[in-house]
């Protein structure tokens, strides 16, 4: 096989972690609270400027950075919750969507005023690595590394603890929850905030490879839900699927034509799955 | 909602003002009403399908078909706009037929059509980005300039411009008067209500569903041409992507998406509110003006989901006829 | 000392809509209490109402002298009572021991686990064979047994059923009523509501009659099943 092909599917394969981190995220909130957060790559996008300004301006180790980075999601995203969703939960799902669109805005246009529309990034260039002639980027192989083991802590939790069991039990049935015991608002906060700090996790990984700027959520956001869309929305192995999928066919399409006509090849992919088989490809 | 004749008149009377007096005003009002009319006829276009629940998130694709085809033809073929207008407009709704045809057969609604939609528009920003080599891709392009012509429909003159802007508005308010007064309004009614009850009771739904589509994306690739005649220069962060799609949905959103003159009501607020904000602020605080904008839109959507006009409305009839029927309730 | 659960005067419905009028009733420690009546009775409404689905518009409902009315699902849940809901409402796509961790979610039931589901296992050895089968794929006799257990795992002073035979075939209705006289051999307390008025008389020391919303009759099993309004209408004697 061509050896710049297996590099693009390498690549392909390492870019798919994050993307699954961001889906899992997405999906865990779309399954509890049925609402669609527009604004969920804008959540990164703040965590980004955390790390970014903590490790910069005062020059906190990068690692004790990217914790408090993702304490700053997990803050935001029960914000989220609490100040724009639980105001409007007994609306249309659509009216939930459009507000936390109004809240792509505002973050995007505070992070304008705060930092200006540079790029920023923080200076750190990790090596690449060659392992008989395919290159791959040290942050890259980070950053797949770390997303599975948040996946596989994720999956831990929702799977063994009781917190994690009722999470997925108020996805399948919610009055009934509350028959249990369980209070239902603290447990769509705790999701909203656990997805705020999957946000902040994948915002870390994504700074490393990445420069920053208040518009960066428009240039993954978009995949991003149609990953989740793609593997069922809710349904977090089918999304976790759809990463790898798509994000192998940004990087292998990348190979044979210019990067955005790839993206257009997985976004046309996309379209033609759902008129296809609109309830994802994992779905009943 | 039958508004009594007298209220009616009161309505319209100090609107024929408004849109008159900016003939009267300095180029800088002129400028500011040009963009209120197109922008306009967008916002109503959206909401024709907006306010049946057909919530598209990717009007920015059809506003990007509108604005980059008739330059391209203009420029490679030299191509009058006013034939190339009607083909992008063509091409508009053939692409949203395209997508509309297998998603209303699918039944596609609520979150994975505003998904779906959402993905159209970042397709032909992608397109647009990627055919840099015609497009210019991120920089943009200009349409070759010929001075003043009716023919190329390039008019400096911005009197002269809004002329054609008022007419592409008053086509946007006569589409969605007589889809207001006929039958597809009452059909996609129910259709928002209960798709299978609709078609129980012999709704055709596809060919309502592709009916509105067509109209509103149509008109939105009307509204996407004019602005790139008007601005003379076309990008693809403009004219298409997810910004400027999400940006058309709020605007019709806090004007009023179940009224006649709510967009346009969301356009002169928006755009006001936008010019108002950039000259308090001024150029020190790059986002500010957006961020409240950001803020505004989001207690829009809390509290006022019927947007600017259809909240004036039931405030306005509520204490008069405090037995009328509520209006229907399609946004709660 | 006061019964264990009193509703007094309680009114409740949907929005404009009243389902139930001016509800008094009492169970007391131990006893088995039965409310029988036709479809659209409001049989369901009242459960609703006693676990803090739906709040009363009036009246009040106390537990051992404790007001419960107003109080949101989990509060009364922590105040003692479980709810077998109508249609078993199991998590289908968790586990038959994963619904019962969620009936011990409370603190104090999630420390007593162990235990608590070794004795439900005990009273439904059928269980502990399919303790890793997801919920929904079990039959509906066995989804009736997960319902209470998952119900019983919070040691509630009282157990609310809530039409346990609904859309059960005969033979397993037959079962479904087995459990519940095994419960009551338990010692628990329970308040059962059901429109199958033969069986379920045959189950409890008292019962109500609820029609259109209001009680009718109230007395002991044996007097009701002697009752000629009981025997016409629901007995079909």
């Amino acid at each position: 096989m061509d050896i710049y092909l297996l590099e693009a599917i390498i690549n392909g394969l390492l870019l798919g972690g994050v993307l699954a981190l961001l889906s899992l995220g997405l999906n865990l909130i779309f399954g509890v609270i049925d609402v669609v957060w527009i604004c969920y790559a804008e959540v990164v996008m703040a965590a980004m400027y955390a790390v970014f300004w903590l490790y910069t301006a005062w020059h906190w180790p990068l690692l004790l950075a990217c914790v408090a980075a993702i304490a700053f999601a997990t803050l935001l995203g029960l914000l989220v919750h609490v100040i724009v969703i639980e105001p409007i939960l007994g609306s249309a799902p659509i009216n939930q969507l459009l507000a936390t669109g109004g809240l792509l805005f505002f973050l995007q246009s505070l992070a304008t005023l705060l930092f200006g529309t540079d790029f920023r990034n923080l200076g750190i260039r990790l090596p690449v690595l060659e392992l008989g002639g395919i290159f791959i980027s040290f942050a890259r192989l980070i950053a797949f590394g770390v997303a599975l083991i948040g996946a596989v802590g994720l999956y831990l939790f929702l799977a063994r603890t009781y917190l994690g069991t009722a999470i997925r039990a108020i996805a399948q049935d919610r009055d009934v929850m509350g028959l249990m015991g369980a209070n239902e608002r603290r447990i769509y906060i705790i999701t909203s905030a656990i997805g705020g700090g999957l946000a902040g996790l994948a915002a870390c990984l994504l700074v490393l490879q990445y420069d920053v700027h208040p518009f960066i959520g428009l240039t993954f956001g978009p995949i991003t839900f149609m990953v989740c869309v793609l593997g069922g929305l809710g349904n977090m192995i089918g999304g976790f699927i759809a990463a790898f999928v798509i994000s192998q066919i940004i990087a292998v399409g990348g190979y044979y034509f210019p990067i955005e006509a790839a993206e257009v090849l997985a976004f046309v992919f996309f379209i033609v799955m759902i008129l296809i088989r609109p309830q994802g490809f994992l779905g009943k | 909602m039958s508004v009594p004749r007298d209220v009616r008149l009161g309505l319209y009377l100090p609107l024929a003002g408004v849109v008159v007096a900016p003939f009267f005003l300095s180029d800088y009002f002129l400028h500011l009403a040009v963009q209120i009319a197109i922008w306009s006829l967008v916002y109503t276009a959206w909401a024709l399908m907006g306010r049946f629940r057909l919530t598209s998130l990717g009007h920015g694709a059809f506003l990007g078909v509108g604005a980059y085809v008739p330059t391209l033809l203009w420029n490679n073929f030299g191509v009058t706009p006013w034939l190339g207008i009607p083909i992008a407009m063509a091409l508009s709704v053939a692409l949203a037929l395209i997508v509309g045809y297998p998603s209303s057969r699918q039944k596609v609604v609520g979150h994975y059509f505003a998904l779906i939609t959402l993905a159209l528009g970042q397709v032909v920003m992608l397109v647009i980005i990627a055919a840099r080599d015609v497009t210019g891709g991120s920089l943009g392009m200009t349409p070759r300039t010929v001075g003043r012509s009716w023919y190329a429909l390039q008019l400096p003159n911005k009197a002269e411009f809004y002329v054609v802007a008022l007419a592409a508005w008053l086509i946007g308010l006569v589409v969605w008067r007589l889809v207001e007064r006929g039958m597809i309004r009452l059909a996609l009614e129910a259709v928002a209500e209960d798709e299978d009850a609709a078609e129980a009771a012999g709704v055709d739904v596809l060919r309502e569903k592709l009916k509105i589509t067509a109209l509103s994306t149509g008109l939105t690739a009307l509204g996407g041409a004019l602005y790139a005649q008007y601005l003379m220069y076309l990008s693809p962060d403009a004219m298409a992507g997810v910004g400027i799609s999400l940006e058309i949905v709020f605007a019709a959103i806090a004007g009023g998406m179940y009224n006649m003159l709510g967009p346009t009501v969301g356009a002169a607020f928006t755009i006001l509110l936008t010019e108002g904000l950039r000259v308090l602020f001024g150029t020190h605080f790059v986002g500010a003006a957006n961020t409240i904008y950001g803020a505004l839109l989001i207690m829009f959507i809390i509290f006022m989901p019927r947007g600017i006009v259809g909240t004036a409305e039931r405030l306005w009839t509520r204490p008069r006829r405090p037995t009328a029927p509520a209006a229907p309730q399609a946004a709660e | 000392m006061a019964a264990l659960l009193t509703l007094d005067g309680v009114s409740a419905g949907y929005g404009s809509f009243a389902a139930l009028f001016d509800i008094l009733l009492e169970v007391e420690h131990g006893e088995a209490v039965g409310v029988v009546g036709p479809n659209g009775a409001g049989k369901t409404t009242l459960m609703r109402v006693i676990s803090g689905l739906l709040r009363p518009q009036s009246g009040r409902i106390l537990l051992e002298g404790e007001s419960l009315a107003g109080a949101p699902a989990y509060r009364v849940v922590a105040a003692g009572i479980a709810h077998v809901p109508e249609n078993r409402r199991l998590f289908p796509r968790l586990t038959v021991e994963e619904n019962l961790r969620m009936g011990a979610y409370l603190p104090a039931a999630r420390r007593a686990f162990a235990e608590r589901v070794a004795w439900v296992y005990e009273l439904f050895p059928r269980l502990r064979e399919r303790r890793r089968q997801m919920a929904g794929t079990l039959s509906g006799g066995e989804q009736q047994m997960v319902a209470i257990g998952r119900a019983l795992m919070s040691k509630p002073k009282l157990l609310l059923m809530d039409e346990p035979s609904a859309g059960l075939a005969p033979l397993v209705v037959e079962q479904v009523f087995e459990l519940v006289k095994r419960i009551r051999a338990e010692g628990f307390t329970v308040l059962i509501v059901e429109q199958n008025v033969r069986q379920v008389l045959a189950v409890v020391d008292r019962a109500y009659l609820l029609e259109t919303g209001r009680i009718k009759l109230a007395g002991s099993a044996a007097a009701l099943q002697q009752n000629p309004v009981i025997q016409r209408s629901y007995l079909g004697l």
